[in-house]
């Protein structure tokens, strides 16, 4: 149980992540550089499962997404498959419940970018794709790895939507933290204790390498 | 200069806030009726009791003037929340073994201790669901992908479900199309959405779900144990006297039929 929790919680976190990243950082240039109406509005929607209650999150997903969902039901007269109960269930509710912490610190990151260099690139014709991976995002890139080790850390331990939308499937859909929920509850406290150990110490290695990573980097260039 | 106007702009907004915190302990404080205190006692129920309890609470409330606050759950998560202490005074399992645990700990008063009713297990389907299931039997085969009940290492009515499945030789084939609630609310869920082609939940628990599921068929009374509900004082609970009059309430002929109207079964 508790190896099949952890593999499945590293995949589910994993593909959560790298999802985060690429809609996240995107998201957040559209947010930086973009001027439209309601540019703030996106932003505030994407920051919405930060504050909202995970249960209401998952809730909302439940509505779009289930075999009668807003979403879900096409889904499921299409194919006869439902996202709900796979483990891609619980890659969405970790990812959807990542993104704000992504799109906030990328944001923050892309706008702190002296537009100076961006017009200097532009002005050397080169076009905006070409400015935007060589001049911006290098250049943001602190702010952008943080976004990315708080997005993990955060999917690693996403615990309600993901009980909502994925449930408690073991092998299938229990993750670290539905395994340790089940623990404690059914009173075996020990796989618990090591199940959180686990958890606790995967948690703090990812940050704690990441934030090196980035001091290092940062360090040697400057 | 500086600090002097940010003393000035926070000044105001501060005080309103301390008065606003000083104006919510208060109207808590007074909130008790008439001089005297008013008792409360605090009741953990199993899941399954959530409708029933609630109506018993608020006759039991118009009676006796004790207040009564519901913490429900799965019986396994509110015995550990006893074990770890929690500030409960009447305990209502839905199975035997959660109070039994307690009880071999010492954490409840045995002589307060009651068997208050019975339930029956029985097969969920959506209730516009296409898909035709006509007894147990049914259940073995492709067609019902996945099938939803409590989880057996948690949940009273997870393990009774466990020991049907098996004793009618069907958990073989299905562990591996099951999906494990937390608790029988949200097993009921799962089958009244429709993300389960069928569940195994409570009798008393379908008419919580009104129209939008629909019982196929009971489990064979033999096919696991009897399904009863202990209820108990908490030994660590400051309100002995009222939490035995709520237990005496649920005993009581109004307490019974409120169960009965509510589908559980008489315990003879």
């Amino acid at each position: 149980m508790i190896w099949s929790a952890l593999r499945l919680s590293l995949i589910v976190t994993v593909v959560a992540t790298s999802l985060v990243v690429v809609i996240g950082t995107a998201c957040a240039f559209i947010l930086a550089k973009g001027k439209f109406r309601g540019r703030e509005l996106l932003d505030a929607v994407i920051t919405l499962p930060l504050v909202l209650p995970p249960t209401v999150t998952g809730y909302y997903l439940i509505v779009l997404l289930g075999r009668r969902g807003l979403i879900g039901s096409y889904l499921y007269e299409l194919t006869g498959w439902s996202v709900v109960f796979t483990w891609w269930a619980a890659v969405i509710a970790a990812a959807v419940m990542a993104l704000p912490l992504m799109v906030k610190s990328a944001r923050a990151a892309i706008e702190s970018v002296n537009p100076q260099y961006e017009l200097a690139s532009y002005t050397l014709g080169k076009g905006r794709a070409e400015t935007f991976f060589r001049i911006t995002l290098p250049l943001a890139r602190r702010g952008i790895f943080a976004g990315i080790v708080l997005s993990f850390a955060r999917a690693l331990g996403e615990f309600g939507a993901t009980l909502m939308l994925a449930g408690n499937i073991p092998g299938k859909t229990q993750t670290m933290p539905l395994a340790i929920y089940e623990t404690v509850v059914a009173g075996e406290n020990k796989q618990a204790q090591i199940l959180a150990l686990i958890l606790t110490a995967l948690s703090l290695t990812a940050i704690y390498v990441t934030n090196k990573l980035a001091n290092s980097r940062t360090a040697g260039l400057y | 200069m500086k600090a002097h106007f940010f003393e000035r702009r926070l000044c105001l907004p501060g005080i309103l806030l301390l008065s606003l915190l000083g104006f919510a302990c208060r109207s808590s404080e007074t909130e008790k009726p008439g001089g005297e205190t008013a008792k409360e006692i605090i009741v953990s129920a199993a899941a399954s009791l959530q409708d029933v309890f609630r109506e018993i609470g608020r006759q039991f409330e118009t009676r006796t003037g004790t207040r009564v606050s519901f913490n429900f759950g799965a019986s396994g998560a509110l015995q550990r929340q006893i074990e770890s202490g929690a500030p409960v005074d009447v305990f209502a399992s839905a199975g035997r073994p959660q109070m039994d645990a307690l009880a071999s700990q010492g954490l409840i008063t045995p002589e307060s201790r009651r068997d208050f009713t019975g339930n029956a297990l029985v097969l969920v389907v959506p209730a516009d669901q296409a898909l035709e299931l006509k007894s147990f039997a049914d259940l073995d085969g492709a067609k019902v992908k996945r099938l939803a009940m409590g989880n057996p290492k948690t949940v009273p009515v997870g393990q009774y479900s466990e020991q049907s499945l098996t004793r009618l030789g069907l958990w073989q084939q299905l562990q591996s199309r099951v999906v494990l609630g937390e608790d029988v609310r949200q097993v009921l869920d799962y089958v009244a959405r429709g993300e389960v082609e069928a569940g195994l939940v409570y009798a008393s628990d379908v008419r919580a779900a009104d129209s939008r599921v629909r019982i196929v068929a009971r489990t064979p009374a033999n096919s696991h144990d009897p399904i009863f509900y202990p209820i108990a004082v908490v030994r660590a609970s400051r309100q002995p006297e009222a939490s035995r009059s709520f237990i005496d309430a649920v005993m009581s002929d109004e307490g019974q039929r409120s169960l009965e109207k509510y589908g559980f079964e008489r315990v003879r």
